[in-house]
């Protein structure tokens, strides 16, 4: 993000902005404008001439000036507190005049860097809406940086998921969650269970694992790791994907053997954790649509089933 | 403690000794004594010596036969007029040495604050350094530095490159150059603590908003520093134009200050009065000029960047 912005150099690679090169170009002649954690407002000046300070410094007309402004503080819905210094605002609203400080500039980027990680779940929940609604608005593209997984889901079309500086997969949301490219997408992005078995066979697309004493894992391969019959495999299965039952599924679904180890009433949902034959711990997200009572008490013994389209394989186990 | 005050009130500041009635009025009286000592100290050194010199500037008499109060107020007057010079020297080589200062003071607070890095505390240090050793002796040293056959001027006159009769030693500009050397410290500190201060994040955040470095510094880092230069021009000025020793050590009998006056009056000539009209005329002098300086810099824009 800071390379985008231009306070820092890639030590390899170019940035492109519309197809145009713009490595190497200062921060102040980049058509990018960035909304800081902290916000980084002008303590000194009040909210007006915060906002103002880009158009001013590009020389936009001071009529102009003052209509972009008025507009974009409408849009933020902050009128009649342009004379405020940022000191006196609340948190949300600060940060509401670093998105309209960046956005009245109509840069071809917007760069967010976790821009709501200061605010208290409610206000972020908010500002989520909020945010992807003044996006529509505006129409442009906001490049979000979040370590908050949920956020990244809710508030994105794409997302790169990156680790190490280096990205481990580019989708959109649904493909992040329901297929997950490396274990690290699969364990940062949701709850995801890891399982490894060994490959017994492989049929067609799909490999065939065997999983403790008497449970049968299939998972499908998706021209994803080459296995062949003996080396162990690792996948991964969401916790609502999981059923919980006393015997072992038939039809096709996938069933391995293991142990309550914990019940957590959520309302909507039970969460589960399992011990498995192996000793791999599952978490299971059951809702609450039907039943008031809970499948499973802590210490049973019970079987875990789900159907092998929700599972996937993410390379061979160490 | 404010005797109207019900000893019932629950006492916000008692912590837990406050609940039984010997502690409460214990933990209510804590404040107060921790204040004591620092309070009795200001009392008989600073408040006590005040008004005992303000009565003495207005007595008459001499060392031999006593002085006696007669509310002379000519002493005021007196020193005025006969020492009106040396009061408007004095104002100005403040006002120079200040501004001297303030221009090496601020660069160097600059660097050390933005491109210290890691070296912050030891650059400090270094710039400190110097001011360990004793301020008369660091003056004195600079007379040794300035005179006309030393290290600086000798081997200059011996090629011939200075003008003849060229001194430095014992004219104003030697009695400036002594006051901003020993007074830049109180100069860069509070500058330097008020760049640091500044948020790096709110400098990027200008870069970013189209502003060039030059724009950046002149409409974020110098206004958001300007708190420390405000500190920096009190914490300056006013020892600077009371100073003496510079003008005495450096600057000749031709180039004297209000400083040197109230001590040759004090010590010289024992004229106890007219040194302590004078001391607090220079006093009343310097009060006014901060507070114009004050009012007409805005402090209240002041106070509030210094706040964030």
């Amino acid at each position: 993000m800071r390379m985008i912005a231009g306070f820092e150099e890639p030590t390899a690679g170019v940035v492109r902005l519309l197809g145009r090169d713009v490595t190497g170009v200062p921060p102040n002649r980049r058509d990018v404008n960035m909304v800081f954690q902290s916000y980084a407002l002008f303590p000194h000046m009040s909210v007006f001439e915060n906002v103002a300070f880009g158009l001013r410094r590009k020389g936009v007309a001071k009529r102009e000036i003052a209509e972009r402004v008025g507009a974009m503080l409408e849009i933020v819905d902050l009128a009649g507190r342009e004379r405020r210094r940022p000191a006196a605002l609340s948190g949300g609203q600060q940060q509401r005049v670093a998105l309209a400080r960046a956005l009245v500039n109509r840069p071809r980027a917007l760069l967010l860097d976790e821009p709501l990680g200061a605010l208290d779940l409610k206000l972020r929940q908010a500002m989520q809406v909020e945010l992807k609604r003044i996006q529509r608005e505006v129409g442009i593209t906001f490049v979000y940086v979040t370590h908050d997984q949920g956020e990244a889901l809710t508030m994105s079309d794409r997302i790169a998921v990156m680790n190490d500086g280096a990205v481990e997969q580019l989708g959109t949301p649904r493909e992040i969650y329901e297929h997950p490219a490396t274990r690290f997408t699969a364990g940062f992005i949701g709850t995801s269970n890891l399982l490894a078995g060994e490959v017994t066979e492989v049929v067609g697309e799909r490999a065939v694992l065997a999983y403790g004493p008497d449970g049968r894992i299939e998972v499908p391969l998706r021209g994803g790791p080459g296995v062949a019959a003996g080396e162990r495999l690792e996948l991964t299965v969401r916790p609502e994907k999981i059923g919980i039952g006393t015997d072992a599924p038939g039809g096709g679904l996938c069933g391995v053997r293991g142990t309550v180890t914990e019940v957590v009433y959520l309302g909507t949902s039970t969460n589960y954790n399992v011990t498995t034959a192996t000793g791999a711990d599952v978490v299971v997200f059951l809702q609450n649509a039907t039943s008031a009572d809970d499948i499973a008490v802590r210490g049973d013994g019970v079987w875990l089933s789900w159907d092998p389209r929700h599972s996937y394989a993410i390379g061979a186990a160490k | 403690m404010t005797a109207h005050e019900p000893p019932a009130t629950p006492d916000p500041s008692g912590g837990p000794g406050a609940a039984g009635g010997r502690g409460a009025g214990r933990g209510r009286l804590a404040p107060y004594l921790l204040v004591l000592p620092s309070g009795l100290w200001l009392l008989a050194f600073f408040a006590v010596p005040m008004v005992l010199m303000a009565s003495l500037s207005l007595q008459t008499g001499n060392l031999i036969d006593g002085f006696r109060q007669t509310f002379h107020w000519a002493n005021y007057s007196d020193g005025f007029s006969t020492y009106g010079d040396k009061f408007a020297r004095s104002l100005w080589y403040g006002l120079l040495a200040t501004g001297a200062c303030i221009v090496l003071a601020y660069p160097a607070a600059y660097w050390i604050a933005f491109r210290g890095g890691r070296n912050k505390s030891t650059y400090l240090f270094l710039l400190l350094l110097p001011y360990f050793v004793s301020f008369v002796l660091r003056t004195v040293s600079w007379k040794l530095v300035l005179t006309d056959n030393g290290p600086v001027l000798g081997p200059l006159r011996d090629h011939g490159l200075l003008p003849d009769g060229f001194h430095v030693l014992d004219t104003g500009w030697a009695v400036v150059s002594g006051l901003t050397y020993n007074f830049l410290p109180f100069m860069v500190l509070p500058i330097y603590v008020a760049l640091e201060r500044i948020d790096p994040r709110v400098v990027e955040a200008a870069r970013d908003l189209y502003a060039s470095r030059l724009q950046s510094f002149a409409r974020v880092i110098l206004p958001l520093s300007l708190p420390g230069v405000f500190a920096g021009v009190v914490m300056t000025y006013v020892p600077v134009s009371a100073d003496y020793v510079n003008a005495e050590v450096l600057g000749g009998p031709r180039n004297t200050m209000i400083g040197n006056v109230i001590q040759s009056e004090y010590f010289d000539n024992s004229a106890y009065p007219v040194a302590s009209a004078l001391s607090f005329s220079l006093m009343a002098i310097l009060l006014l000029g901060i507070f114009a300086y004050a009012r007409t810099l805005g402090t209240q824009d002041v106070l509030e960047a210094a706040r964030r």
